[in-house]
């Protein structure tokens, strides 16, 4: 009976090995290739790269203006999850704990809007904000994401600031804190599990958006890193081991994230489904 | 609950805590929605001061285009085959791993990275997957199912845009039919074990019948993103070979900003938006059901 049982762990751990490969093959081909001259790839794009020369890396790294384009990522994404935690959490105390009648309509608005696409406001955002000339700003984009990552974040404010005891904040209050600092100093610190998760998934659409930046950011050095690998690539595509190499580039900083945050980006995704 | 006597009282909190969110929320989401419906009934090109009413103009032109129609049945083709695919892998991932596997975090985190990767560079590594690996692994071994690059053939670039969203996709869904799974009470199992349930009976009895709310939220999630794809469409095919991999993201984009129709491009971007929110819809109402039944 043991016997049959190790067996079969094996059996599965072989299966979850084969299926790890599938999965992690095209980055081990990225990684293999970018080490390669264009024509050893186009030889045999399998093969090991005969010599470790990062040429193809300094290349990219300086075409791709890479520091620029991480810099201008980074500002956005956290500029942009700054603002999306703090307005989010004030608003959705506001919604809980001040018995307006229109609060129920705001929150029934805002989750009907998380229903709409992109696309279906992507043209009218262009004009409008076309011409009111704030595209190229690296904070209009923040305020945009603002805009758009509200209604999520709101929504799962609400549903945990409703579980927090109001007798928590009575007590501060009767020590003459004002509201503002009531929720500052004591509501916002117990929110912090959901906190976590918010700026977890916020970190993932933002850092790897392309759609909505490459509509606002037309200018070269105003670039977010996907585009700036958008535009890199459609240039040198021909030119293989470059092209992978900056692959490489562009997948390094959010890998290096993942691996310092994993416990919170796994826990972050399954606790942002179940709500 | 709160409340405030004075009006200025309620004024003030009002500003403090959900004025600017209120702001960002009326001006990003519903100004645009709002002018974007307009647009469909005129014939505004969306920077012109003055425009004309058009009445149902615009509807009927979208409904007119052949390549709409065929844009949107390849996308439904698209989402039918990736929602599928995609949820019956992460549901076999999320068994698999959960079931006691050694490593099973270190391959948790494994089948969850490509999520992490935006689409538009996950699709570059999968065309130099499809025109340059593939076509050399068909070429020194003589296999024709990859002589020829799958993205220069309409047929096969569907299946490789299929493989590419489930790549990607089905980690994400994993997680989530894990969390279902490590929701249900050990001793039910352990009592279906004792009366001589076996492993499958368990599976189908008790497990899929408890996760209904898991599939609930994955299914929701994969119909939404697999119908808004528009990263890996891009970087992997450009809606090529002529046009005949356009997703109706791309489709929407290209007419308006490809070939200056807004009006017609909004009203398709509208239709899409009925089509998303009436499938949201049905869908979470179907599961509430089924989800009561059980």
């Amino acid at each position: 009976m043991r016997r049959k049982k190790s067996l079969k762990q094996t059996g599965l751990f072989a299966l979850a090995c084969i299926l790890a490969v599938v999965y992690m093959f095209p980055f081990v081909l990225i990684v293999l290739n970018s080490f390669k001259s264009r024509l050893n790839v186009v030889a045999n794009p399998l093969g090991l790269p005969k010599s470790f020369s990062f040429d193809n890396y300094s290349g990219a790294f300086k075409t791709m203006s890479f520091g620029t384009a991480v810099v201008n990522s980074l500002t956005v994404t956290v500029v942009s999850i700054v603002l999306i935690i703090v307005f989010s959490s004030m608003l959705a105390y506001f919604l809980v704990r001040w018995n307006w009648k229109i609060n129920n309509f705001i929150l029934l608005m805002m989750v009907c809007a998380m229903i709409i696409p992109f696309q279906a406001l992507m043209i009218p955002f262009v004009s409008i904000y076309g011409k009111l000339g704030v595209l190229n700003s690296k904070w209009a984009l923040s305020y945009f994401y603002l805009g758009f990552g509200l209604s999520m974040a709101t929504f799962m404010y609400h549903g945990f600031i409703k579980g927090v005891p109001l007798e928590l904040e009575e007590a501060a209050r009767i020590d003459g804190a004002s509201k503002y600092r009531v929720f500052w100093k004591v509501v916002f610190p117990l929110l912090m599990p959901i906190t976590t998760t918010i700026a977890i998934l916020d970190v993932l659409w933002i850092w790897n958006d392309f759609l909505l930046p490459s509509l606002i950011l037309t200018d070269k050095d105003a670039r977010t890193l996907p585009l700036s690998t958008f535009y890199f690539f459609g240039q040198y595509t021909s030119d293989y081991g470059s092209a992978m190499a900056a692959l490489v580039l562009s997948i390094v900083p959010i890998i290096v994230f993942y691996l310092l945050m994993q416990k919170h980006v796994i826990k972050g995704v399954m606790d942002g489904a179940v709500k | 609950m709160y409340t405030e006597k004075k009006l200025a009282e309620n004024i003030k909190v009002f500003v403090m805590f959900a004025f600017v969110p209120l702001l960002a929320f009326l001006t990003v989401k519903v100004i645009p929605f709002a002018i974007g419906v307009t647009m469909t009934f005129t014939d505004w090109n969306g920077v012109a001061s003055s425009f004309q009413f058009k009445g149902f103009e615009n509807y009927i032109a979208a409904f007119r285009d052949a390549e709409f129609w065929h844009s949107m049945l390849f996308t439904v083709r698209y989402v039918v085959c990736s929602v599928v695919l995609t949820n019956v892998i992460a549901f076999a991932l999320a068994l698999l791993v959960s079931s006691g596997v050694k490593g099973q975090n270190a391959f948790r985190l494994g089948f969850f990275t490509p999520n992490l990767i935006g689409g538009i560079i996950l699709g570059f590594i999968w065309q130099f997957i499809f025109s340059r690996v593939l076509v050399y692994v068909g070429k020194e071994a003589a296999w024709d199912l990859f002589a020829n690059s799958w993205l220069a053939q309409p047929d096969k670039a569907f299946w490789a845009l299929v493989i590419v969203g489930v790549w990607q996709t089905s980690g994400y869904m994993m997680l989530i039919y894990i969390a279902g799974l490590t929701g249900i009470p050990g001793s039910l199992l352990e009592a279906a074990g004792l009366d001589g349930a076996s492993k499958w009976q368990q599976l189908i009895r008790i497990k899929i019948p408890l996760m209904v709310p898991a599939f609930t939220i994955s299914l929701f999630l994969t119909l939404q993103k697999s119908f808004m794809v528009y990263d890996t469409n891009l970087s992997l095919t450009q809606g090529g070979p002529y046009r005949s991999t356009e997703l109706i993201a791309m489709h929407v984009y290209n007419e308006a900003f490809l070939y200056q129709r807004y009006g017609s491009g909004q009203a398709k971007a509208v239709i899409l938006f009925i089509i998303v929110a009436l499938i949201a819809v049905i869908q979470v109402r179907a599961m509430k059901r089924l989800e009561v039944r059980s």
